[in-house]
């Protein structure tokens, strides 16, 4: 665990990089996490951490692909184009949730 | 050997039982995710994982397997002679199917394409295709090419091969 601050705010991260306590998260933590990992936040962007954050209150865990595409309505090649290389890992970790713990 | 992150994968699917086909699957997906490059293989009856035909009923394989249990994975040891009695591999096929539902993991039709939309390359066997007198027709959509196994070498430089 570390603290730093971003945006003028202290965030808590665990050892992998995802933030611990999602209280301490908030739209302008998103973005300047989201350009850590080079990207831009877009409506397209948002569409899908909303999501997750809604399916999280609902689940208690980050949704994975094949949710993402049925019941999110955000499809497979949408989610790569948004979050290259890991689109779940990334957008989990801008969306200020824990490291996903599923294979699929 | 150093501790290079993995960035490329060659995954040979080569069985053609349920069980056979989905770990392939699942590591080609976990790799996309992963922003790991992937290219699956597909030979023998491993290459009904890909017929469109038949890609959606495979059954896992009753018959030869001393580590089956029913009627879950923690129940009792079936004998293997019973592997063979009609309806067995639909009923083991039924259960799997209904556990990887909950998990999420989608039928193979539909993981194939999640893979191939994901970035992951779709490969067929020279050989095979020629012994089983298949057509490009008979594959699903998400097939690239029909390979020979030089082609599949060349287009593995770099990468780790998994043999599944």
């Amino acid at each position: 665990m570390s603290d730093k601050t971003i945006n003028g705010t202290v965030v808590t991260l665990g050892e992998d990089g995802y933030m611990t306590d999602h209280s301490q998260w908030n739209r302008d933590i998103a973005a300047a996490l989201a350009s850590e990992e080079g990207i831009t936040l877009t409506e397209a962007h948002w569409k899908v951490l909303d999501f997750i954050a809604n399916d999280f209150v609902e689940k208690g865990v980050v949704p994975g692909m094949r949710r993402m595409n049925k019941v999110g309505g955000i499809p497979t090649k949408e989610l790569y184009a948004l979050f290259p290389d890991g689109p779940i890992k990334k957008a989990a970790k801008i969306a200020g949730y824990p490291k996903p713990a599923s294979c699929v | 050997m150093s501790d290079e992150p993995i960035k490329k994968v060659s995954i040979i699917v080569s069985r053609g039982s349920l069980e056979g086909i989905y770990p392939g699957l699942i590591m080609a997906n976990g790799a996309r995710m992963e922003g790991i490059e992937a290219n699956l293989f597909f030979t023998f009856f491993g290459l009904y994982g890909i017929l469109t035909k038949y890609m959606n009923s495979l059954k896992v394989a009753t018959v030869g397997n001393p580590a089956m249990r029913v009627p879950d994975a923690k129940g009792f040891p079936l004998p293997t002679w019973m592997g063979a009695l009609p309806g067995m591999s639909a009923f083991a096929t039924h259960m799997m199917c209904k556990e990887m539902d909950k998990l999420d993991i989608p039928p193979v039709g539909e993981f194939v394409e999640m893979i191939s939309d994901a970035g992951g390359k779709i490969f067929a066997c020279k050989a095979t295709v020629d012994m089983f007198h298949l057509t490009e027709s008979d594959f699903c959509p998400q097939l690239d090419s029909v390979l020979t196994v030089g082609e599949f070498y060349e287009l593995s430089a770099g990468s780790q091969i998994i043999f599944t």
